[in-house]
């Protein structure tokens, strides 16, 4: 029974890691063409991707609209999670569950939806519209990350320090949002990661007039291979590994998980 | 007092003008702009005007497109149930590692849920490849003679399909199984049932929920794959995501393009629908 329970436990973990193990391997490759076991040892494609222009420009793109959307998809969702936690506002609630719609549905929805939003409004290929759209398809991430935070937190320090004499204001600077801190830090790494990876939305808003990396990738694969994706899709893995160790590090990733009971 | 009141709760609605604007704008104009152009007239000339004109859904039911609905149905449901196959044990397992080694497996399946699917199938059409794949490894070991291409073929799809979904499938089932009651299981033991039956009768019952969820999730995100099937797979492996992309963009026949996409939003919205009010059922 163990035996078979530690044979199965391998083969599933090789399946999840394996393929990260050959694009790694073969993102170290001297050679121009695809070979694994690779042939020679080399960081020239990891070079290739901020040496060279189109690259370069593609990731400083995704690197901006992710930055920016996570930003504000944040600021956007602070309000709302707070409204409905403090003061159990039915319509923060119900604003609440709106927000999080987008995410759950095939995004192919949501990118057409922009789709048509943006050419009906003349504002199809601004790089603003990516941004917009990418806020609001993620804004359930933020949305649950603090809401999830503003749970964790005793009400009775809100009683505290309003016997205190500290009004909304100052309880929410000094008491709420350093308790949250972490969970809209969270939600804003979330936003920024999945923003980063995020290929059919960014087509349909800005495929034409800005490249960003997932779809400048996609569309290398079309016409052949190149080994900078494999060097890419290191790095991608690297950040996204970074990013999440650092949560689970400061914060509490089990309990963001849903894991721990109160 | 009663003015201090009143001021209060005007600030408290003050907060939730800007993201009600924003979703309202930004989430619900798009939203109702698909269903308005689903029944929009086609013009010759490629643009679209607004309408009532049902042309798009009759094409849909009395053409390939139906057929293309049935497969991506068909494929999300066969997914849904390998990933969570797959899955339930190994998150049984990790809820039961050191602390130390449960955070570094969580957060590597973090990691791999939120890379790219362009960067996903990459990778598998490398390990599916002749030059580089994994029939590589058969000839080494002498069970092939020659190395030959997997992909495009049905089983790279499905591969590479699993391999998206399986991180959801753990992440979903994860807190279920951690709060799995470990008193029950031992006295399950105590009480001489075996592992098969206590699996059965304690633990199954009590992640039904989360088996649930896990399955809708996992159906719907697959609904969603787009590049996996282009890249994995031939054209008859293309899922009804691709195909609304394949319309709006190299088509540009939008009305057509956003009555696939309302087919699609019924088709996960019931999913979502029926498996909400089945688990409601089940608690009654």
């Amino acid at each position: 029974m163990s035996i078979m329970r530690n044979i199965y436990l391998t083969l599933v973990a090789l399946f999840l890691i394996g393929p990260i193990v050959v694009i790694t391997s073969v993102s170290f490759n001297s050679k121009n063409f695809l070979s694994f076991p690779p042939k020679g040892f080399s960081f020239r494609w990891f070079v290739e991707i901020f040496a060279n222009e189109e690259w370069f420009s593609a990731l400083s793109y995704s690197i901006i609209i992710a930055f920016l959307s996570a930003l504000l998809a944040v600021v956007t969702a602070l309000p709302v999670a707070y409204a409905a936690w403090r003061y159990g506002i039915r319509y923060a609630k119900a604003l609440l569950s709106l927000g999080i719609a987008p995410f759950i549905l095939p995004p192919v929805i949501m990118a057409l939806a922009f789709l048509l939003f943006f050419t009906t409004s003349g504002m199809y290929g601004w790089f603003v519209s990516v941004i917009i759209s990418h806020t609001i398809f993620l804004l359930a991430l933020p949305l649950v990350t603090i809401s999830l935070g503003l749970e964790s937190i005793d009400r009775s320090l809100l009683e505290a320090s309003s016997t205190l004499g500290a009004d909304d204001k100052i309880a929410f600077r000094t008491v709420i949002l350093p308790l949250a801190l972490p969970y809209v830090i969270a939600g804003f790494a979330f936003c920024f990661v999945l923003s980063l990876n995020e290929y059919i939305i960014a087509l349909m808003t800005v495929g034409f007039t800005y490249e960003t990396l997932p779809i400048k990738i996609f569309n290398a694969i079309r016409y052949g291979y190149t080994p900078v994706i494999a060097s890419i899709a290191v790095l991608f893995l690297v950040i996204n590994v970074v990013i999440f160790g650092l949560i689970a590090r400061f914060g509490n990733l089990p309990r963001m998980l849903g894991a721990l009971e109160d | 007092m009663s003015n201090q009141t009143s001021s209060l709760s005007f600030g408290r609605i003050l907060t939730l003008v800007p993201p009600s604007v924003a979703i309202g704008i930004f989430f619900l104009v798009p939203f109702t702009l698909i269903l308005l152009t689903s029944v929009a007239h086609q013009q010759q000339s490629g643009d679209f005007v607004f309408g009532f004109d049902l042309a798009h859904y009759q094409r849909f039911f009395s053409s390939v497109f139906i057929e293309r609905a049935l497969f991506s149905a068909a494929l999300s449901g066969t997914i849904a149930v390998l990933s969570l196959l797959i899955a339930f044990p190994f998150t049984y397992a990790l809820t039961r590692f050191s602390r130390r080694t449960r955070t570094l497996w969580l957060v590597y399946i973090l990691a791999q849920l939120s890379l790219s699917e362009v960067l996903i199938a990459f990778s598998w059409q490398i390990l599916f490849s002749r030059t580089a794949g994994i029939s590589n490894i058969a000839v080494w070991l002498g069970l092939l003679e020659k190395s030959f291409a997997m992909a495009p073929s049905a089983l790279a799809v499905l591969v590479g399909l699993v391999y998206l979904a399986l991180p959801f499938a753990v992440l979903l089932l994860f807190p279920a199984l951690s709060r799995l009651d470990r008193s029950q299981i031992e006295a399950s033991f105590t009480l001489g049932a075996s592992p098969l039956r206590t699996f059965f009768t304690v633990v199954l019952p009590a992640s039904r929920p989360a088996l649930i969820s896990g399955g809708v999730t996992v159906f719907v995100l697959t609904l969603g794959a787009i590049i996996v099937p282009q890249v994995l797979g031939h054209p008859s492996h293309w899922t009804l995501s691709v195909m609304i992309t394949d319309q709006a963009i190299y088509n540009s026949n939008m009305p057509f393009a956003a009555a696939l996409a309302v087919v699609l939003l019924i088709m996960s919205g019931s999913v979502i629908g029926l498996v909400g009010w089945l688990s409601r059922e089940g608690n009654k």
